[in-house]
Parts: C-alpha cells; sequence; structure tokens
C-alpha cells in the first residue's frame, strides 16, 4: 500500500516540476522553439529592475466642472437673448454656481420655462428679492457634477493612452486610481521630463483674434478692457539667446479650438529648414476656419496653446483648404510632441504631478546583478550550513530548497507577477526561512531517534508533530505578507508577491518533497540509521 | 553537529526579570531618541520632497554638487554619498516638491548640467513625492501595521488563547518598537521598503514565538503534574535549537544581502538584520514568559484549582 502511494506522491511532485520547468524555462533560455516562447512569458520585471517611469497624476476634475459652466453660462446668456428675456450680470461665479439677475414679475415663469427645457440640469440653487429685482443662482445638480468629473477622468485616461501609444512605449500601464488619479508606467524611459510633457500638457489649442481696437500699452498699465484679455506668447530672442515674454492684448472670445482638428503633422520650412506643425481641420472646423479668415483679413489671428501665444500672423487672405500652421522655435522633438498630443486631443482638465519615479537602466541592471549574486551567495551559504549540520538530510532539505526556488520563479511567470528589487529581497529571505520547516522536522526526529525510536518511528513521528507547528508558523507570515500586499505600492507589492509565493512554496517542497524521498531510503533501502 | 546539546535547560524563566528591565530599558531609549529626533526620521515616501540619484565619471566632491546646484536656488538641499566610497556615487535630496509639469528634478538635473559637462554624470534615480501623496503612504503604512497585528492577533486566539495572543503582541511590539528606536538612534531614514521591513520582523517574530506557543500547548497535554513556569521553561528549551539553527541560516542570507544587494536596499537589509536578530530574543525572552506573568495575574479557569 505504501509502495503505491510513494508512486503516486513521487508523480505529483514530478507533474508540479515539469510544469514549474515549463513556465520557467523561457525567462532563462533564449534558444526555444517559438511555440513554447509564445504562450509562456518571460518574468515580468518591475520599473526598478528594468529602468523606467512611474507617476500618478491627478486629475483636476473641478477644473472640467468649472469649463463647463463656464460653457453653460455662455450657452444661457445666448438662449435668454434669443427668448427676449431680460437678465442682467449674468455670470459664473466660483465653481458650480451660475448668478443673475432678473427683473420680477411675470419674466420669471418663462426663464423657469427655459431652464426646463434647454438646461435640465441647472437648478435653481436661491432665489432672492432686492428693489424688484430677482436675484437667482444656479447650480448644477449634483448627479450631473459628479458626471463631469468622472468623464473628465476617463477622457484624460483615453487621451494619455493615445498619447502614449503615439509616443511609442511597449507596454505602458495607465490605469485609473481612487476618484481623480491616474497611475502611469512607462518601462524603459530614456528621457523622463519628456514623456512628462508629453503626458501632462493640456495641449487647449485655441484660436483668438488680436484685439487691435485698445492699446496693448495701456491695458498693461490698467488692465485689460472688457472683452479682452492680456495673453504672454514666449519668442526665441537670437541675440540674446534666451526665450522672452512678450504680451498680447487678445479678444476674449475664442473662435475654433483644437477640438476641430483632424491631423496635425510636423513639417521642415523650405527656407528656413525650422520644424513647424501643420493642422487640418475636419469638415466642420474647415468650414468655421474658411469663414473666420473671410470675415477677418487684414486682422492678426493669434493661435494660443495651453495659455501661450505661439504666433499671432496676419490673415491675407480667406483661407478655405481646411488647414494651418503653428510656427514657434522648436526643435525637432518638441515639435514631433506637440503634433502628438494635438492629435491625440487636449486633456480635458489640467493635471498635476502627485508621484514620479524613475530609475534609469544603469541602475536597474545594476540591481538585477546585485540581486542575483545575493541569491546566489545566499544559497550557497544555506546550504553548505545544512549540509554540515544535517548531513545527509541536509541534502535532502538543500534539494527542497533548490526546488523551491525553481518554484517560486516559475510562480512569478505563471502568475504573471512582477518582480521588483525588494522582491528579490523577499526571494532571499524566503530561503533562508524555507530551510525553517526543514529544521523543525529535523529536530523533532533527532529527539524521536534520543527517546530510542526506530528510524521509520523517529521520521513519521517527527513529520506528524512538526507540521502543525510549521502550518501555524507560517499561516501568521502569510498573514503579514498578504497586508503587505494589500497596502504596497509597486516594489513593496513585489516583496509581499515574493515572500507569499515563497511561504507556500516551502511547505510543498520541505514537507511534501522531503517525505518522499525519506519513504523511499525507508521503504525501498530498507535503512535504519538516519543520517542526521 | 549540535549547536544547542540535547538536554540543555538555561532557567529563561528564571531570568524573566532580568530580561524584561533590559527590554524596557531599550524601549525607553528607544522611545526617547524617538522623542529627541521628533519623531521618526520620515524619507520623502512619508514627508513629500525629491530625490535625485547621480552618479559620476571623475571624483567629485559635495561642495562641488552643492555649488552647481546653487545655480538654481537648489543649495540648501542634502547632499549624501551613496553607496561605497569610489563609486562617486551621490543622493540629492529637498523637502521640496513640484506638481508642475517641470519638477524640482528637473531643475537639479538643469543645475548640474550647467556646471559638469555632459556624459560626466548620469542621473539613475529620480523620486518626487507630493504632499498628499506622503501623507496617504504614511496613513497607509500605520494602517498596514495596525492590520497585521490584529488579522495575527485574530489568528492566534483562535488557534491557541488570548493570553498567548498577548504574549505575541507584546513581543512583536517589542520588536518593531526597537528596531524603529535603532533607525531613530542611527538617523537612518524610513521609506516604504521599511515598512515592508517592519512587516516581515512582525511575521518572523510570531513565526519564532509561534513555535514556542506550539510546543507549551502540546507540553501541557501531555505533561500534566508540572507548573506552568516548569512547562514554559523547558518548552523554550526543547524548541531553542530549532531558534537558533533557524535565525543562523535566515541571517546568513540577510548578510548576503546586506553585504551584497546594493545600496538601494541596504537599510532594507539593515532593518532585518536587526529585527531577526531581536525577534529571535523576543520570543525566547518575551513572548512566552508574558503568558506566564498574565497567567500569574489573571489565571485561567482550568489551572484555578
Amino acid at each position: 500500500m505504501f509502495d503505491k502511494n510513494i508512486k503516486m506522491r513521487a508523480g505529483i511532485a514530478l507533474v508540479v516540476v515539469m510544469i514549474a520547468l515549463l513556465f520557467l524555462i523561457p525567462s532563462i533560455s533564449q534558444k526555444l522553439p517559438s511555440f513554447w516562447t509564445n504562450n509562456v512569458d518571460k518574468i515580468h520585471l518591475g520599473l526598478d529592475l528594468q529602468g523606467g517611469m512611474h507617476l500618478v497624476l491627478e486629475v483636476e476634475t473641478e477644473k472640467a466642472l468649472e469649463s463647463a459652466m463656464e460653457r453653460l453660462s455662455n450657452d444661457l446668456k445666448d438662449v435668454l437673448m434669443d427668448k427676449k428675456i431680460k437678465f442682467r450680470r449674468l455670470d459664473h461665479i466660483d465653481g458650480n454656481l451660475i448668478s443673475l439677475e432678473l427683473p420680477s414679475g411675470e419674466m420669471s415663469d418663462r426663464f423657469s420655462m427655459v431652464l426646463d427645457d434647454y438646461f435640465p440640469n441647472l437648478d435653481i440653487d436661491s432665489t432672492e428679492t432686492v428693489e424688484e429685482k430677482e436675484r437667482i443662482v444656479l447650480k448644477m445638480s449634483a448627479k450631473d457634477a459628479e458626471y463631469i468629473r468622472k468623464f473628465a477622468l476617463e477622457q484624460s485616461l483615453e487621451t494619455i493612452r493615445n498619447r502614449v501609444d503615439q509616443f511609442g512605449v511597449t507596454e505602458p500601464e495607465i490605469v485609473p486610481q481612487a476618484n481623480d488619479r491616474i497611475l502611469i508606467q512607462l518601462p524603459g524611459v530614456k528621457d523622463p521630463q519628456r514623456a512628462i510633457n508629453l503626458i501632462g500638457k493640456t495641449a487647449l489649442l485655441e484660436f483668438k483674434l488680436v484685439d487691435e481696437e485698445h492699446s496693448l500699452d495701456e491695458a498693461l498699465r490698467t488692465g485689460a478692457p472688457p472683452g479682452s484679455i492680456i495673453v504672454y506668447g514666449s519668442k526665441y530672442d537670437q541675440e540674446r539667446g534666451k526665450k522672452i515674454k512678450t504680451p498680447y492684448l487678445l479678444k476674449k472670445k475664442t473662435l475654433l479650438t483644437g477640438e476641430s482638428l483632424e491631423n496635425a503633422q510636423v513639417k521642415i520650412s523650405d527656407r528656413m529648414g525650422e520644424a513647424y506643425v501643420a493642422i487640418d481641420f475636419d469638415s466642420q472646423g474647415a468650414r468655421d476656419f474658411d469663414r473666420i479668415t473671410a470675415q477677418n483679413v487684414k486682422k492678426r489671428l493669434a493661435i494660443v496653446l495651453d495659455g501661450i501665444v505661439h504666433s499671432a500672423p496676419v490673415i491675407q487672405e480667406r483661407i478655405s483648404g481646411g488647414s494651418a500652421q503653428i510656427t514657434g522655435t522648436f526643435t525637432m522633438d518638441e515639435a514631433r510632441d506637440l503634433a502628438i498630443v494635438l492629435r491625440a486631443g487636449a486633456l480635458p482638465a489640467p493635471v498635476k504631478i502627485l508621484e514620479q519615479r524613475t530609475v534609469g537602466p544603469s541602475l536597474g541592471q545594476d540591481s538585477i546583478d546585485k540581486g542575483i549574486l545575493s541569491i546566489i551567495v545566499g544559497s550557497i551559504l544555506v546550504l553548505l550550513f545544512m549540509l554540515f549540520y544535517y548531513k545527509l538530510s541536509g541534502f535532502i532539505a538543500n534539494t527542497a530548497l533548490i526546488l523551491n526556488i525553481i518554484l517560486i520563479m516559475s510562480a512569478l511567470a505563471a502568475f504573471r507577477a512582477t518582480l521588483t528589487l525588494p522582491g528579490i529581497a523577499g526571494i532571499v529571505l524566503t530561503i533562508g526561512m524555507a530551510v525553517d520547516a526543514n529544521v523543525l522536522i529535523f529536530e523533532r526526529i533527532r529527539e524521536e531517534l534520543r527517546l530510542g525510536k526506530s528510524a521509520r518511528a523517529a521520521i513519521s513521528g517527527g513529520y506528524s508533530k512538526a507540521f502543525i507547528t510549521i502550518v501555524d508558523a507560517n499561516i501568521t507570515t502569510l498573514i503579514a505578507a498578504l497586508v503587505l500586499f494589500q497596502f504596497g505600492t509597486g516594489p513593496v507589492k513585489g516583496f509581499a508577491v515574493t515572500l507569499s509565493i515563497g511561504i507556500l512554496c516551502s511547505m510543498f517542497t520541505a514537507i511534501f518533497v522531503t517525505r518522499i524521498i525519506y519513504d523511499y531510503f525507508i521503504w525501498h533501502r530498507k535503512i535504519s540509521l538516519v543520517s542526521i | 553537529m549540535e549547536i544547542i546539546k540535547a538536554g540543555t535547560n538555561f532557567n529563561v524563566v528564571g531570568r524573566m526579570k532580568f530580561a524584561a528591565m533590559a527590554s524596557l530599558a531599550v524601549i525607553v531609549i528607544s522611545i526617547l531618541s524617538l522623542l529627541f529626533h521628533g519623531g521618526p526620521n520620515l524619507g520623502i515616501d512619508f514627508a513629500g520632497g525629491t530625490l535625485v540619484q547621480i552618479q559620476f565619471k571623475d571624483t567629485t566632491k559635495v561642495n562641488e554638487i552643492r555649488n552647481a546646484l546653487k545655480t538654481n536656488n537648489l543649495g540648501n538641499s542634502v547632499i549624501q554619498q551613496f553607496g561605497y566610497e569610489g563609486d562617486n556615487e551621490f543622493l540629492v535630496k529637498t523637502e521640496k516638491s513640484s506638481s508642475e509639469l517641470k519638477g524640482i528634478s528637473a531643475n537639479i538635473e538643469e543645475a548640474l548640467a550647467s556646471q559638469f559637462a555632459e556624459g560626466t554624470f548620469d542621473i539613475r534615480r529620480t523620486e518626487v513625492v507630493g504632499p498628499k501623496v506622503g501623507k496617504d503612504l504614511r496613513q497607509k503604512g500605520i494602517l498596514a501595521i495596525l492590520y497585521a497585528i490584529v488579522g495575527i492577533l485574530i489568528y492566534i486566539t483562535w488557534r491557541f488563547k488570548f493570553r498567548y495572543a498577548i504574549g505575541a503582541i507584546i513581543a512583536l511590539m517589542h520588536d518593531v518598537i526597537i528596531t524603529v528606536g535603532i533607525f531613530s538612534l542611527l538617523n537612518k531614514e524610513f521609506s516604504l521598503p521599511i515598512i515592508a521591513a517592519l512587516l516581515t520582523i512582525i511575521g518572523y517574530s510570531l513565526n519564532d514565538t509561534i513555535v514556542v506557543y506550539d510546543r507549551i500547548r502540546e507540553n501541557i497535554r501531555e505533561i500534566k503534574r508540572r507548573t506552568l513556569g516548569d512547562i514554559v521553561n523547558s518548552s523554550i528549551n526543547q524548541t531553542l535549537s530549532r531558534t537558533v539553527l533557524t535565525s543562523v541560516t535566515t541571517l546568513l542570507v540577510v548578510c548576503a544581502l546586506f553585504f551584497l544587494g546594493g545600496a538601494v536596499i541596504h537599510d532594507f537589509a539593515f532593518a532585518l538584520l536587526v529585527g531577526i536578530a531581536i525577534g529571535t530574543y523576543s520570543s525566547v525572552f518575551i513572548a512566552s514568559p508574558t503568558v506566564l506573568v498574565w497567567e500569574t495575574l489573571w489565571p485561567s479557569k482550568k489551572n484555578r484549582k
């Protein structure tokens, strides 16, 4: 009966090892048939080992809400004028509120009809009658405001994914976190600042007319006249060799935005050899652009990107082709990145950097080398110690230990877990702790032998008495590791993963596998002395 | 081969008071050090800030780096040698962080580029943690340790008895406080990996403690006519060989990490080294004797004759 049992157990162990090797070998060897490497992933290395950038952004969803309110207040103005409802001082005040004044009386009924028909997402927050006038504050309903915030996050995610795709990063990870955060992992990024600029740029492209009716100098002294704003542009000064700020007085109204873009490409100008970005409008955008240029010939049209004037050329003639150019003093990379962000579209709200961690490839390789060295040296020390201390039994424990390392590595590959530097530390630590199970068993066997029991009885007694202890002791470590997994970010999570996998694998190798070897010697070789 | 000879019988329980005094003294020193330093020395993971790791090709002095940083008003940053002397590797740290796209780390790079020729230095790592994230991580770190303690308390209460859980928790608090204290005394920084190390120490210390508890439980079942003190003492002695052996193998690998693992995980390995040594001590001298003290103060019904 035992004979059959041992064959079955050995069979199970063998199958486990075969499966493990199936998953592990592609991570070690390159020369494998393609059906193997295609179906099994290599061990995935964390950013701290392969180098790359980890970024957590906060999407300022409140700003998206504010610009939605700004648009709504403009729409409301248009509709009220259209319906010939008199109103005064309609303004978007602070956050998600719009205030306006109506002459009191029968008007307010028509006003609430307009609200119901055209602006179902605006609620009346408060009304107050002061001197024959009704002061009304409108508020966006909580549900709609929440929707706008959510949509801003989703759209930001989508836009950033687009930009990263076009930038060309292999295996990027871009996921939402909490309500307003985006976690971005970019392996192998060489120029982090450039990647940040590309990802984080709002890229809001606006076309505005230059206000030529008022004096810029006076506006700079006393503030811009109503309906106009001062916007700065940055120009490269050849003589001084650096960028200087120049002010422009622009009309507040935006005539066209980047939303009407269909394509953006980098071109090199024939005359100067300078890089510029050529943009093509979609059909609606082309019609608008045609109308705008036709109405404003000889006036200056400013191209504003994220609140900075890039250029303000004079409209020489009506432009019907539906294309335009953004010029400036770009380097080739800057022009290329600008084309990418324009193609991918603007972010619905600005983003802030909450966390940024970058590891260069040289440090990553260093960490891998040192980690592997630690694993090898640590393993050799433990193997020698066990052999020295427990002799042949130590050899059995060592077999289990080596098997354990193979199992941990293959589990990492099989479950697509990420190996990080702390993760390597977790493996090293497991090596030290994995032999604990064998130490517990061996000490028990020694005790049983001291009591004068036979080899067979001592081994079976040692295993059964140590078993509960091993389980109890390992489960507590597992609890700590699981908590760590819940809490951890990136590298620390990697530590929790290897520690947990290591503990589970060590129970299999140190209890199950070593017992098979002992039983083989006891039942088949009929040994009566234990070398321990 | 045997390190602890069979039949060894140290009077651990008899030296309980002495051990308790010694531990208490170290805990008091740890807490005093923490008070003196105004709490643990939080790294940028928890305090927020910017860290840049730079490797220079040629021998470079801290002053040269500071002069370079002055050009961008970052002259008051902390500049530390990193790794070994000949590595020419430095950490530049500042409490400042910026949520703008062009962050402090870019400013540091710019300042270095203005003073050192291109190609003579390599930015190997940058870390920017905003104050918000730092606060989040701080809370999460404390919560993680609390959750781990509660989870373990529940498990031990279920598997053993509440008094055992109390002993285990006191032992692991002992380990954590002293490890934190030693970090504070040496003015070493707390980072995320150190929290991972602390949780590992908790796990390891318990592992050790539970092995002794298990033996106590087994002995109580088998040997009826002895005092609990006797049983605790012989249980500690019976498992002493295993306790020492496992500590040796674990310390061997942690030493490998400490000496060979590189500067990035040096402090992490150091925390493990200290914690495992203390964890071994506490499972012998603190955890089980606490059960005994608890039993003397509030005897369980079964033992009250």
